[in-house]
């Protein structure tokens, strides 16, 4: 299985992968919708290709808070996924699941595992369509989250992609009920995952 | 007041009194402030990884917490600071996620200042103080002209070090 770093990738492996971010953010969008029953509405993903310092400004600087979700993945493709979503959209999220305006700055023991079970849901939705597709299997790990600043949230992705090369693939999903609501996947396989990933893919690397 | 230089993810630059030098929510990543007390001239770097050696892919000089001091040292130097006169500072490292995926990646926060550290050991500066670990991220801001690294934390009071 031939190793390839992102900064090598081809046109047609990035397309593979927007696709992949497409359908993923697709099915999490539905996903959500049943969660909280109700329509949810998605832009079309965009899916980019970022240095480690742009990411930050990218999501609307390194100082935003936001809720970040981590689970690793095991299976046919390894890694790991993450998916945040900016603080006050997370607290929008959970108030409407649970059915309460929620009060004040901070997350309640109850929200912050709502919030993770959303997170669950929503990275599961994305990791399904990703196993469904490429007919590997993908078992996601017990999911953590976090609460903190965008930059130090996206250390933790960055450094796994550091290992390989010095950017970062970023899947940027707008959802839309009353609100619109950023969130940003990052799927991070290990580099022997992108080579069969590609291959059931049938794409020759 | 001088200005505010901003400094990347993988990146680092040299900084002169009055101005002060940043870098915003460093997570498991490091940051290592250097200064010359005299000539009040300094620098930060923000690293990402441990060790330059272990990775095929180790061109980005400022990634790695070897190559990012050592290129900091020469940057410093070259802007006019006194090479045996540096003293560190340093902040990061957390783990912001209570399991990490792969097992090379685990405590690599706690790595990074491990790395940091010997590093600045390896080349006889010392650190006159440091807040690493733990779970949270950390906004710095060094100022060459008295030292102060200034940390700020989402929930906290802003402090320095």
């Amino acid at each position: 299985m031939g190793e390839i770093s992102l900064e090598e990738m081809s046109n047609e492996y990035f397309d593979v992968l927007k696709e992949l971010g497409n359908i993923g953010a697709g099915n999490a969008t539905t996903a959500l919708a049943q969660m909280m029953q109700c329509k949810v509405d998605m832009a079309v993903p965009q899916v980019r290709l970022l240095e480690f310092k742009e990411i930050g400004e990218t999501m609307g600087g390194e100082e935003l808070v936001m809720a970040g979700i981590y689970l690793g993945i095991e299976g046919d493709i390894t890694g790991s996924i993450m998916f945040l979503l900016e603080k006050q959209a997370a607290k929008h999220l959970v108030g409407k699941l649970m059915g309460i305006e929620s009060e004040g700055e901070e997350f309640t023991e109850m929200e912050f595992s709502a919030l993770k079970e959303v997170g669950n849901i929503i990275t599961g939705a994305y990791l399904n369509s990703l196993s469904s597709i490429t007919n590997l299997a993908v078992y996601p790990s017990v999911p953590d989250l976090t609460v903190d600043m965008a930059g130090a949230i996206l250390s933790v992705p960055a450094i796994e992609f550091g290992a390989l090369g010095d950017r970062i693939l970023l899947i940027q999903t707008q959802f839309f009920d009353e609100m619109v609501l950023d969130g940003y996947f990052i799927l991070i396989p290990d580099l022997e995952s992108y080579g069969r990933i590609l291959s059931a893919l049938g794409i020759s690397i | 007041m001088g200005k505010e230089i901003k400094v990347g993810m993988a990146d680092l630059n040299v900084c002169v009194s009055p101005d002060s030098i940043t870098t915003l929510g460093l997570g498991s990543c490091v940051g290592i402030a250097l200064r010359d007390p005299i000539t009040k001239i300094g620098g930060l770097a923000h690293i990402m990884l441990p060790d330059s050696t272990t990775i095929r892919n180790n061109s980005n000089i400022p990634k790695f917490a070897d190559t990012g001091i050592e290129e900091l040292v020469k940057q410093v130097v070259r802007r006019g600071a006194d090479r045996n006169r540096l003293v560190a500072k340093i902040a990061g490292g957390a783990q912001m996620f209570g399991f990490q995926s792969k097992s090379e990646m685990v405590r690599v926060g706690e790595r990074n200042v491990e790395a940091t550290k010997k590093k600045l050991a390896q080349l006889r500066i010392p650190i006159l103080a440091e807040d690493t670990g733990k779970n949270f991220g950390r906004t710095v801001i060094f100022y060459p002209e008295t030292g102060d690294f200034v940390i700020r934390a989402v929930g906290k009071a802003e402090y320095k070090i």
